[in-house]
């Protein structure tokens, strides 16, 4: 049966964003050749390679480190702070005049439905740089010490679920509080950062104040074990945050990981029951579920499980899939073959550990890298599926009976990155809201979120808060130190 | 291309026989009971739900799938005039645009139905005879509802004797809001009663019980009486139709047809002008509860200008340009 209402194809037009065919480091202010072997970045929904992207050897990310300590000894450190507050609006404003540019690259780079892209991504790093803005020239009121001082040169590696986002949520704070940047992009999605070292350039940004060195791991590696490096942020998986934490031992660097996460997603029994579905769909399904802070444990109240379950499946299947470009699309594909493999080895652990597998009738692309929307349910808390992050869009679902057995099973895990909690009892979300340990608790909603809430987490999930007054703190020395 | 994955989704799943809402037999049996039960329902998140109408307020609908949806909506607009000043020329006119809507295109379909006044529902059957275009008449003393249960059936019983297919019923807002929810519950069965085989239309006035756990419980108690459809407004108060009241009406509808078996119609109606406002809604309708609801049989909108913006926009998809308002007719 098809449906009535057919939605007729609503692609957005890619002519609007110009790919070259290749694209350099970005080193103090200009876009110079890398000396490492350059890679491929590919569309992951149709495996179209999009451009060739250069690789910095450890000699180029020591150009770059260079470069950004002369603009943190010449020109930014130095800058009166409310001039430093004027480029970072100007940055801003660049971000909104080119949304749409953004949100299209972004997609084509990363897969994720270009209504996630135009509405979440783009509008949420240009806030963050706002955000940021205003803080620039008043730090001495952020509760940091009379006359808090920059650190120096950043080195910051950002993973491919959010590379816009993720890119403005490390640069922004640095260059507000008074730091210089070497980021790296993540090597399958490198673009958009490339497009943000043009927005440096076309704000007129000091030479050096933000270098871009594109690349895998080995120049993640140079970045953050570079001896002038003074501070390092990592975002990815927790298994390469512990080998930087490692790398970082013993040195005077500073250290914020923003790492992994299980998040538990608590349904109680007197919960809004079809804003709860949404809320879950939007917990798991959000991004393909590439979000650290997912919701992939559900914990739903015995007395609703059946129905909770029936509601969230029939919602499931009028998921619109496809084409990432189409304006109407909710789930996109998945960022890379290495990561759709990790998705379906972990997936096959769950049938096989006994867990019942439940997926919606129909078919997906037939090229690109793609994954049905997964529900586990009869999920016990020693299986790995209930376990390990999956980062992908698999939802293990488990019960509990009583508040106190879903906050003991929503702890349960070596992370604590996030949480959510349904219901319609005030009193009841601010007391479990006390007992989980999380850096973020959602009540009666889920993945939202803003520059002035500060994002971190528990246990294996890291440490350190991005953004909100306490965010600056990871780029501020008290004065009296260094 | 981008699809659904399962368009099978929200087919019918429901167990019930259709003739009688078995399952809630007994809780009308007292206004505790009908209260604790009206209370029992999952509430409703009001952010929640904002949100979940915003973004379904954001696809995108273009070339076929917008002729559809403007062909659609136009075979689904109850064609409205409800003014003091009403007359029987006036609503001779609106007859005659709801069977041609427009007249330079043979191919326009025809409204659903033309709603009145209860006097003048006979001069809109005599105009509306033999084309399969409703007459609907408001009555039990719309839009306040405030007068007398005998009041309120005697002008059932009028609309009807004069030939209102449909009658577009106000609730006991009062009584609602003061928690007499039996009282609501048995008026609406006697008026249903009073119908004959004319079609009940149920108007909460959503904008008077203003939150959305009170729209659920309305919407349950007036399926629960026997209403053929549930109906946001009447028109007369600010706000009438929203996206989140229809979206949480489209949900009750949805878990009544699963519990009972029994499939009730939804009519939007106030404030819709726009042919954006329309096709919002059939999207509503198509991602919340599906194909089924997508027909004039289950689903309306109540309004008067909504038709004329539809029109040009389905010249401008016929023509590739924008004509100007005096390309449709004015009534």
């Amino acid at each position: 049966m098809t449906s009535l209402f057919e939605y007729a194809p609503a692609p957005e037009s890619r002519s609007i964003v110009d790919i070259r065919p290749s694209y350099g480091l970005f080193v103090d202010g200009e876009f110079v050749d890398g000396t490492g072997t350059p890679l491929k970045t590919v569309n992951p929904a149709t495996e179209e390679v999009l451009s060739e992207v250069a690789t910095g050897s450890e000699e180029d990310v020591d150009r770059a480190v260079r470069a950004a300590r002369r603009a943190f000894v010449k020109t930014w450190g130095p800058m009166r702070p409310a001039d430093r507050g004027k480029y970072l609006f100007r940055i801003a404003r660049l971000l909104q005049e080119r949304a749409r540019e953004f949100a299209v690259l972004e997609t084509l780079d990363n897969g994720k439905p270009i209504r996630e892209s135009r509405d979440v991504d783009v509008p949420l790093a240009a806030a963050h740089f706002f955000y940021h803005a205003g803080w620039a020239d008043k730090l001495e009121h952020a509760g940091l010490g009379p006359a808090p001082r920059p650190l120096g040169v950043a080195g910051q590696v950002i993973p491919w679920n959010f590379p816009l986002l993720m890119l403005a949520w490390k640069v922004a704070p640095a260059l507000a509080t008074g730091n210089t940047v070497v980021l790296k992009p993540a090597e399958t999605t490198p673009l958009t950062a490339l497009l943000f070292a043009e927005i440096c350039q076309q704000a007129d940004l000091p030479p050096g104040v933000v270098n871009i060195v594109t690349g895998a791991g080995e120049t993640g590696r140079a970045v953050i074990s570079h001896p002038d490096v003074d501070k390092v942020a990592f975002t990815g998986s927790t298994e390469v945050g512990r080998s930087i934490a490692r790398a970082v031992a013993g040195t005077e660097k500073r250290l914020t990981l923003e790492l992994g996460g299980k998040a538990a997603n608590i349904v109680f029994d007197d919960a809004p029951i079809d804003q709860a579905v949404e809320g879950i769909v939007r917990g798991i399904f959000f991004n393909q579920g590439h979000v650290c802070c997912a919701g992939s444990r559900l914990l739903v109240q015995e007395s609703v499980h059946d129905e909770v379950v029936a509601s969230l499946q029939r919602r499931i299947g009028t998921l619109r899939v496809g084409d990432p470009m189409d304006k109407n699309t909710d789930l996109g594909a998945i960022n890379s073959a290495e990561q759709l493999a990790r998705i379906r080895e972990l997936a096959a652990f769950g049938e096989t550990e006994g867990a019942t597998c439940w997926q919606p009738e129909g078919e997906l692309p037939d090229r690109g890298f793609w994954f049905k929307p997964t529900v586990f349910t009869d999920v016990s808390p020693a299986h790995r599926i209930a376990r390990d992050e999956v980062f992908g869009p698999v939802l293990s679902v488990m019960t509990f009976r009583t508040p106190d057995e879903a906050v003991a099973k929503a702890n349960n895990t070596t992370y604590g990155l996030s949480a959510g909690i349904w219901s319609e009892k005030g009193s009841r979300i601010l007391k479990v809201t006390d007992q989980l340990r999380a850096g973020v608790v959602w009540a009666n909603t889920f993945n939202e979120f803003d520059p002035t809430s500060p994002f971190g987490g528990y246990k294996q999930s890291g440490y350190g808060r991005e953004g909100g007054r306490q965010g600056l703190a990871a780029y501020l020395s008290s004065g009296d130190q260094k | 291309m981008t699809h659904v994955l399962d368009p099978n989704a929200l087919a019918d799943t429901s167990s019930g026989t259709g003739t009688l809402p078995d399952p809630f037999a007994d809780v009308t049996r007292s206004n505790d009971a009908f209260r604790a039960f009206l209370h029992g329902l999952p509430g409703v998140d009001q952010v929640g739900a904002e949100a979940r109408a915003k973004v379904l307020g954001t696809r995108s609908i273009k070339t076929t799938a917008k002729a559809w949806a403007i062909d659609t909506a136009i075979s689904m607009v109850d064609l409205t005039t409800l003014e003091g000043s009403d007359t029987p020329g006036k609503v001779r006119a609106l007859a005659a645009k709801a069977r041609r809507p427009d007249p330079t295109d043979p191919s326009c379909p025809a409204v659903a139905a033309v709603c009145v006044y209860g006097d003048l529902a006979g001069v809109a059957q005599e105009a509306l005879a033999g084309t399969g275009i409703n007459v609907a008449a408001v009555a039990t003393a719309f839009p306040s509802g405030r007068a007398s249960r005998e009041v309120k059936l005697a002008d059932v019983r009028d609309a009807v004797a004069n030939g209102a297919d449909e009658i577009d019923m106000v609730i006991d807002r009062g009584a609602f809001l003061t928690g007499r929810y039996l009282d609501v519950f048995e008026e609406i069965v006697a008026v249903k009663e009073a119908c004959g085989s004319a079609h009940l239309k149920v108007i909460l006035e959503t904008g008077e019980l203003v939150t959305l756990d009170a729209v659920r419980r309305a919407s349950w108690l007036a399926m629960l009486a026997g209403g053929d459809f549930i109906k946001t407004s009447t028109g007369k108060v600010s706000p009438a139709a929203t996206l989140p009241v229809c979206l949480v009406m489209l949900e009750a509808v949805r878990d009544f047809r699963t519990a009972t078996g029994r499939q009730v119609g939804v009519k939007p109606a106030g404030g819709i002008r726009t042919t954006k406002d329309a096709v919002k809604h059939l999207v509503l309708i198509n991602e919340t509860v599906g194909s089924d609801w997508l027909s004039p049989d289950w689903f309306r909108f109540g309004a008067s200008s909504l038709l004329n913006d539809l029109l040009l926009q389905r010249q401008k998809l016929r023509t590739g340009h924008y004509s100007g308002p005096d390309h449709v007719s004015v009534d």
